[in-house]
């Protein structure tokens, strides 16, 4: 299978010569095609850095990022826009959804500012809208809307572009346990019967365990590597808990 | 420390601090400019009747400034609260620092110091500049001449411009720290994240509300212009204006809901770009702001219709002025004066000299021989009576249709004898008029009239019938209507009434009622002209004219410069205050719409920071932002310039001045030039403000 991510040694420092924090020291890592890949660590581990950095918001000190074949860490201005805007698509922890918008205008604002079409994007918000299970609250703005379903117009928003990757920072942070199982679910639907690529930082164990792969990530450095194979989710659930204790992370993170 | 403080706050806050700043300078420059207006150079180069209007214009326009600076001073206020509010977490942290009230108060009081001493300093240089080429407007319309130009400092405008804006400064900090005082320190933090209610409005409603209101302005329109001679009271009046506003308030509530919904129905625009966002942060904002959006756009439509009806009022002056005094000079005295007469208002009899009574009998240039005055100065002389027999009133002119005239117009007096010129008399004037000349058969008579409620009168009295029955003999008006001329010059269309007889007119000398002499300065310059002036007439007080009074000799005159600079004072005073009080109009309702886009700003930089995480390069982001802005000052700015082609026709109606296309375009550039400038300049700051804010990082 092709990569459709390759971290090579990627980097990145804060500060200045005499105080300098090393967010990320090394990390090395691939997604494939088709892959749902999770990465996790407690606060301040890197995790947002590394997601910051793979998703051209944030530049490494050194490394390379590859992403479809391309080096992003040498894409510059408007072309890393270009780049953002069509190859990737984003899921972030408070939904960021436009309040003036409807739901059918956030999704449909995806593909307007790609300059699609006019006459077909009316016919992809209603196919990704059907998929998602949001249909009927098209036409809603999004107070009207729950914390779940609003998770998902982003999720459709995020996957209308038919994005290389999809990127969720704490997809579930700011969600219930039942809307967070539901979004979770819907994750697993775009993974495996829509051929979504995802790459999901969380640091909560119960959402880490609908991915396949768990990168552990430890003071910048990757610590270990989790592969859920055959395992049922509670097999995989435990075992990402006893990673966890490993790392030391605190109780708090055990459900 | 404090004061440190106070400085760098003053750097870092600087583009907040752009548009405020912006306001108190332009507020400062133009205060300074119109108070400053009686040294300026010009002022003292007009001539001494002038002068007089002048001081009757500067009195006003000191009155005028008490309202302007109370108008600031909220302005200010305004403003500067808006500042406060961007603060707020600001002084938060100063408060959980340890820091009291008094002195967040106190940095609050050295900012609002060093603020105004520097707007101050910058409103009055460019007050004092801008003087200079408000001097040469000035010369243009008084005719001053400014061949030596000398640069003026007014002390005294500095001064009052200092005491004015230092008690509106001290409202600001009063307002300040009363509003620091009510604080609550968990408001102060937390001020930032406010999220406003998103109202909706039913799509439905909307266009019905905006169709409502279309119609309302559209009749509105109609009753100031098509039906303008309906409103001929206060109460009539008063329905266009309440139609005006109720429409335009309306047009506001709805027009980004009608607007919204019918760019959504075209999917090839509205999914275009972020097109969508734009709009719909429109349909947002104006939905928040109705009830300043239409004081704004009532604002500038005052300001519109003020400063271009103004103008052309000037340059419609200016034109008839030049066809009312054709000559330089009307001289004219009562003819043969009767032995007494009783004075209707005193009820005393009146006897006249036997000395008075002879002059009365001779032409105008027999008193100015007689009296030692050197007829050389005078050219292209022409001499006419003008004739009065008792039995010829206006009532009998009109004849059957005087009942009817009467019912109608009660005021009028009806019982006055008509003014009779023989017709070679009057084409002598007409001839040197430049007027049209008459010949008349020996039964024929004509009208001639140029104001205009006595031409329907009169025209209506010629349709029924135009028999007159005098001396014995049946005369008939040549033409069925009124013409249009005069014989005394005026400022405008004043003449009532005058008959043109055919030479052989049967009349005794003794019906003269008047001599007129008509005649122009012999001299080729403009100079040489004011000399004679001077000499004849001047403002009635030369000394000619006192010694021909003395002998009770009933002599006046008017000449064209007398009428000309009159007229022009007049018309110049309207101009001022309308120029003054539309430009601090202005000012007002840009600064205000500045302040309430920067004051949304925080939910823009979170609405903008989203897009930027889907991908929105910053063209597309400051592309959207522009459009969105641009919009905003339009909408009001658009509304107002239709009201006003309506509002200009209604003032110039009012005003019975005819103003062609071709007079009123300069006036109107005139105005665009004033208003694109500084609204432009607010529209700058706002765009340049909120693109800063917008660009913050979190």
């Amino acid at each position: 299978m092709s990569n459709v991510l390759e971290v090579k040694n990627i980097e990145k420092y804060y500060g200045n010569k005499s105080n300098l924090t090393k967010a990320i020291d090394g990390i090395s890592f691939n997604v494939e095609m088709g892959e749902f890949v999770g990465i996790m660590g407690a606060s301040g581990s890197g995790k947002t850095t590394l997601l910051n950095c793979i998703s051209t918001i944030d530049r490494v000190t050194a490394g390379k990022i590859i992403i479809n074949n391309q080096d992003i860490t040498k894409l510059k201005g408007n072309k890393l826009n270009k780049f953002r805007r069509e190859e990737l698509g984003f899921i972030f922890q408070d939904f960021n959804l436009l309040d003036t918008l409807t739901a059918y205008e956030n999704i449909a604002l995806a593909l307007t500012i790609q300059k699609v079409n006019p006459h077909e994007i009316d016919k992809k918000v209603k196919e990704v809208a059907e998929k998602l299970e949001i249909s009927n609250i098209l036409n809603k703005y999004p107070y009207q809307i729950s914390g779940g379903q609003k998770q998902r117009v982003a999720s459709a928003r995020a996957i209308i572009t038919n994005p290389k990757m999809v990127l969720a920072d704490e997809p579930t942070g700011a969600l219930d346990s039942k809307s967070a199982r539901q979004l979770l679910e819907t994750f697993e639907h775009l993974n495996k019967n829509l051929g979504a690529t995802i790459l999901m930082v969380t640091h909560d164990a119960f959402t880490a365990s609908y991915a396949e792969r768990i990168i552990f990530i430890k003071d910048g450095k990757i610590f270990n590597e989790l592969i859920k194979g055959e395992d049922t989710r509670k097999q995989f659930f435990e075992k990402i808990i006893e990673v966890q204790t490993l790392l030391g992370g605190d109780l708090n993170d055990v459900i | 420390m404090l004061f440190k403080l106070s400085v760098r706050n003053m750097k870092k806050s600087f583009k907040d601090y752009a548009i405020y700043f912006l306001t108190l300078v332009l507020a400062v420059a133009i205060f300074y400019m119109f108070n400053s207006l009686d040294s300026q150079q010009a002022m003292l180069e007009v001539s001494q009747s002038t002068r007089s209007m002048i001081q009757l214009m500067i009195q006003l326009l000191g009155m005028i400034s008490v309202f302007i600076a109370i108008v600031l001073g909220f302005l200010i206020v305004y403003a500067n609260n808006f500042l406060i509010n961007r603060r707020k977490r600001e002084f938060g942290i100063y408060m959980t620092l340890g820091m009291g009230r008094r002195q967040i108060s106190s940095i609050i009081l050295l900012e609002t110091i060093l603020v105004g001493i520097l707007s101050l300093f910058v409103g009055i240089l460019v007050g004092v500049f801008a003087s200079q080429f408000m001097s040469i407007l000035v010369a243009k319309l008084f005719e001053a001449d400014m061949s030596e130009y000398t640069f003026v400092f007014s002390s005294d405008s500095c001064i009052k411009t200092c005491i004015y804006f230092a008690v509106m400064y001290l409202a600001v900090i009063i307002f300040n720290t009363l509003t620091i005082s009510r604080y609550k320190l968990i408001n102060l933090l937390t001020a930032v994240r406010k999220n406003e209610k998103i109202r909706m409005k039913n799509p439905i409603i909307s266009i019905l509300v905006f169709i409502i209101s279309v119609i309302l302005l559209g009749y509105a329109y109609y009753l100031v212009t098509g039906g303008v001679y309906e409103l001929n009271t206060e109460e009539k009046l008063l329905t266009p204006i309440i139609m005006g506003i109720v429409g335009t308030v309306g047009v506001f509530w709805s027009l980004s809901g009608f607007i919204l919904r019918i760019i959504q129905t075209r999917k090839n625009i509205y999914l275009k770009g972020t097109n969508m966002f734009v709009l719909r942060q429109l349909n947002n904002k104006i939905n928040t702001n109705i009830a300043s959006m239409s004081i704004i756009c009532l604002m500038l439509f005052m300001t519109i219709s003020a400063l271009s009806s103004s103008l052309s009022i000037q340059s419609a002056l200016d034109s008839q002025l030049e066809k009312f005094t054709p000559v330089d000079v009307n001289l004219y005295k009562s003819a043969y004066l009767p032995e007494s007469y009783v004075n209707s208002y005193t009820e005393q009899t009146v006897y006249y000299t036997e000395e008075q009574r002879e002059d009365s009998k001779k032409p105008v240039s027999y008193t100015l021989e007689t009296n030692g005055y050197d007829m050389n100065t005078l050219k292209d002389i022409v001499e006419i009576p003008i004739y009065a027999i008792p039995e010829w009133t206006f009532k009998y002119s009109l004849g059957n249709y005087f009942e009817t005239a009467k019912k109608q117009f009660s005021m009028i007096t009806y019982d006055t004898p008509e003014s009779i010129i023989k017709i070679s008399d009057y084409n002598k004037i007409a001839k040197i008029y430049g007027e049209e000349q008459y010949t008349l058969n020996d039964d024929e008579y004509i009208v001639l009239c140029d104001f205009e409620q006595m031409i329907n009168i009169r025209n209506e009295a010629l349709k029924e019938s135009s028999n007159i029955q005098i001396n014995g003999k049946t005369y008939h008006s040549k033409y069925n209507e009124c013409k249009d001329g005069f014989i005394y010059m005026a400022t405008t269309e004043m003449n009532a009434g005058i008959i043109l007889v055919p030479d052989n007119f049967e009349i005794a000398d003794e019906y003269i009622e008047e001599y007129l002499l008509v005649a122009n300065y012999n001299a080729d310059t403009d100079e040489g002209k004011q000399e004679i002036e001077n000499t004849l007439i001047g403002s009635g007080d030369t000394e000619f004219f006192e010694n021909v009074r003395e002998k009770g000799i009933d002599l006046d005159g008017s000449s064209r410069i007398s009428i000309v600079e009159s007229s022009k004072g007049l018309a110049t005073i309207i101009i001022f205050i309308a120029i003054y009080l539309g430009i601090i109009f202005l000012i007002a309702s840009s600064a205000i719409l500045a302040l309430k886009q920067l004051t949304e700003s925080s939910d823009n930089k979170q609405r903008y920071t989203i897009l930027r995480k889907i991908g929105c390069d910053e063209k597309m982001i400051n592309q959207a932002l522009f459009r969105q802005i641009f919009v905003f000052f339009m909408m009001p700015l658009i509304l107002a310039m239709i009201h006003s082609i309506f509002g200009i026709k209604f003032i110039l109606s009012m005003l019975e001045v005819l103003a062609s296309p071709d007079e009123l375009l300069p006036s109107i550039i005139v105005t665009a030039i004033i208003i694109g400038v500084i609204y432009g300049l607010y529209f700058l700051a706002t765009y340049f403000g909120s693109k800063n804010i917008i660009k913050e990082e979190e």
